[in-house]
């Protein structure tokens, strides 16, 4: 029996790049998944997680339970989001022991993408073939929350024509952090610009993460500076999809 | 607090603060040395997670067991000969210090650096009281003379390069050095404060320990100008926090290590002192009379108000030379007398949260902070605590507010997100050219100095669920 599982396409994918849903399912099928979209599914509640509103952050997470509770996983193309599940959500029911224990259950079987791949399918290769030297920008959610580090190096090594080149700090965060990238622009594009410095130095010719968030900060300030790096979510990467899809903000081939 | 005016807002202070390129300079030098330090000492020391461990049980142990600790301390300092005073306030705290300092008859105290000093406000409450201060600390120095206030709990004047302190120098010091290089800075300092160290009546520290089982107090620095602060002055005033208690001697060689290897990334401090009552018959030296203030200040509100894993902090300032939040804004910015991501937790208890609401939201939550805090302060979850009682206690704009109620209101719609959603990404296309955005309405705060990519024309969930509805699947 191939494992059901729930992809749970985060709102900034939905809505920006729709690509990274696809790539994400077709690396989930590649791996012998059976992979559905439930429909009532919306956003993971960061906005108001962070912004501290926590009544609309539990009436989200209770959604989220109903959902997304009857599958064997849930994977999630993001770090933040999938940290979000994993991590956060249950404490948000600390004081309901039933709706804790859903929680709990959830959180259990909520997965990042990638590391859902590599930890639990046992995915060590994939099928795919990229000519260009890429760096590989550490979100910070997918790192110290659910610690995420080797897993995208390792698959992005048996890309055919692919090189890695590391960043000089590529744990460092690149200022995105949701509303804060609005809310403190002034400190928010110092640190992107900083990132995109470091980037830049890494001598690559693409930039790749697993977190759309990251990736829309940085795309965005690259593409003020003129930088001709080329961003892209790393499961577009990992899935052969980018012959399908030019990379973020450049407009499609025809 | 600053002899200097500084921006009464946090936004305006940041402004200052990006726009300042010496001090982008100054920021990166010293925490840049920082951060490669404490990561070499870390990588050096196979044991550092069961240390780390251990460092945050000791402390953990001891805030659970407070007024035991507490009652044992004052007891064995007392039977050691020091005087044991109780603060429950800043403003009791200087009245106790002021008051020490008026019956020593002292017209002219020495200072070691220590944060609590300045969080209680004591240099304001010297000047008050017509007391000279002379600080003894190089890098306190300097803040005195420029008239500003400490950036960084550990290098105070980490936000001013080494040619910026030069040129200070030569202004203010009687025989000043010419050149920029540390040795000879040091020296123009010393040449300038040693007559003042022995001149002095009254000297005044911080602690780093308060060892319970025998009284003692710890000091640690690097210049050995705490023990000459405290050692010829009659009278030496040791003002701490409460939560600086250890059970033992041992357990603060514990915490020392961590704090040491975090701060700057040493083996050991250069100057490790136990001050424990005043002198003795037959001492060579010491002071005469020897006080202890145990300064509350907000920290048993700390406790009730679900911040009681701040009280383990060592004041290492590893979550600081850390924070890229920091490392882009300094210290000034902060607004407050503690910094960075400590600050930014401990700030909106000591000074109020409503004058702080930026500090805990000027934050990407990115975790890096308490990845390398040697207690493993939850610093993140700390900083959404107080997000939290902000929006309870309505601080937060009213423009994030309703577009926070819009959101939920789709949100928690699916059907209609689904819609809404549809319709936005169409919308936001028309600003497009060249499959980027540049400017769009509402959307400054992006906008100003980014770009943003152009949504294809269909969300996921409608290229999705149009395809699959082709193929004859129901979901
Ligand atoms: S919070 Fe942790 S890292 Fe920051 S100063 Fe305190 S002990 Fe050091």
């Amino acid at each position: 029996m191939k494992p059901r599982v729930a992809l749970f396409v985060t709102c900034l994918v939905d809505l920006f790049r729709p690509t990274v849903g696809f790539a994400a399912i077709r690396l989930l099928e590649q791996a012998g998944c059976a992979v559905e979209v439930p429909r009532a599914q919306t956003c993971c509640g960061q906005p108001a997680y962070n912004s501290g509103d926590r009544a609309t952050t539990r009436d989200l997470a209770r959604a989220i339970l109903d959902a997304f509770g009857g599958y064997d996983y849930v994977v999630v193309p993001s770090g933040s989001c999938g940290g979000m599940l994993r991590a956060h959500l249950p404490h948000l029911f600390d004081d309901d022991p039933n709706l804790r224990a859903r929680a709990d259950a959830l959180a259990a079987r909520t997965y990042e993408l990638v590391s859902f791949l590599t930890r639990v399918m046992g995915v060590e290769t994939v099928e795919a073939t990229y000519e260009g030297t890429v760096t590989y920008h550490d979100s910070c959610s997918g790192l110290r929350e659910l610690g995420i580090k080797d897993e995208p190096r390792r698959l992005l090594g048996s890309v055919r024509g692919l090189t890695l080149a590391e960043m000089a700090e590529p744990e460092l965060c690149c200022g995105f952090g949701g509303t804060f990238a609005v809310k403190y622009p002034e400190i928010s594009v110092r640190m992107v610009a900083d990132k995109a410095r470091d980037a830049a130095a890494a001598g690559a010719d693409t930039l790749l993460a697993g977190d759309l968030g990251c990736l829309l900060n940085m795309a965005g300030r690259l593409s003020r500076e003129g930088s001709p790096l080329k961003l892209r979510h790393v499961a577009e990467v990992l899935a052969g999809m980018t012959g399908e899809c030019p990379p973020i903000g450049q407009p499609a081939r025809r | 607090m600053s002899a200097m005016a500084e921006p009464a807002s946090f936004r305006a202070r940041v402004a200052a603060a990006v726009a300042d390129p010496r001090l982008a300079e100054a920021i990166a030098r010293t925490t840049g040395t920082a951060r490669r330090k404490r990561a070499a000492a870390v990588a050096s020391w196979a044991d550092f997670a069961s240390a780390r461990a251990l460092g945050r049980d000791i402390k953990d142990h001891v805030i659970a067991h407070l007024g035991h600790y507490l009652a044992l301390f004052e007891r064995n300092a007392r039977a050691s000969g020091a005087e044991v005073h109780w603060a429950r306030t800043a403003q009791e705290a200087c009245d106790i210090t002021v008051r020490i300092c008026r019956a020593a008859g002292a017209r002219r105290v020495t200072r070691a650096k220590s944060m609590l000093g300045e969080e209680i406000g004591l240099p304001h409450a010297l000047r008050e009281a017509g007391i000279e201060r002379i600080e003894t600390d190089l890098a306190e120095h300097i803040i005195q003379l420029a008239g500003e206030r400490p950036s960084h709990i550990v290098w105070p004047a980490l936000h001013k390069t080494r040619e910026q302190v030069a040129e200070l120098f030569r202004a203010r010091h009687h025989d000043a050095a010419r050149g920029a290089d540390v040795a000879a800075l040091v020296a123009s300092a010393r040449r300038e404060l040693r007559a003042g160290f022995f001149a002095a009546e009254v000297g005044i520290s911080g602690a780093n320990f308060l060892i319970a089982d025998s009284g003692a107090v710890c000091t640690v620095t690097n210049e050995g100008n705490a023990e000459l602060t405290t050692t010829p002055p009659r009278v030496h005033i040791v003002t701490a926090g409460i939560e600086k208690l250890v059970p033992s001697t041992a357990h603060a060689m514990t915490l020392l290590r961590l704090l040491v290897r975090s701060a700057t990334g040493a083996e050991v401090t250069q100057y490790t002192t136990f001050h424990c009552g005043p002198k003795r018959a037959g001492d060579p030296d010491g002071p005469e009379a020897f006080h202890i203030v145990l300064v509350d200040n907000g920290r048993t509100r700390m406790l009730a108000e679900g911040l009681r894993e701040m009280l383990r902090c060592l004041r290492c300032g590893a979550c600081l030379n850390h924070c890229v939040v920091f490392r882009t804004i300094g210290g000034h910015a902060y607004g407050g007398t503690y910094p960075g991501p400590m600050g930014a937790v401990l700030t909106p208890a000591l000074d109020g949260l409503a004058a702080n609401r930026d500090l805990p939201q000027a934050c990407t939550l990115n975790g890096q902070c308490q990845e390398v805090c040697p207690v493993a302060i939850p610093l993140p979850k700390l900083l959404r605590g107080w997000r939290d009682r902000s929006w309870r206690e309505g601080l937060e704009p009213a423009t994030l507010r309703r577009s926070l109620a819009l959101w939920r209101f789709c949100v928690l719609r699916p059907r209609l997100y689904r819609l809404a959603a549809g319709g936005a990404v169409r919308l936001v296309r028309m600003f497009a050219r060249n499959g980027w955005i540049r400017r769009m309405p509402f959307a400054g705060g992006w906008t100003r100095d980014r770009d943003f990519p152009a949504p294809p024309a269909r969300t996921f969930l409608e290229q999705y669920h149009r395809s699959s509805s082709a193929r004859g699947e129901r979901r």
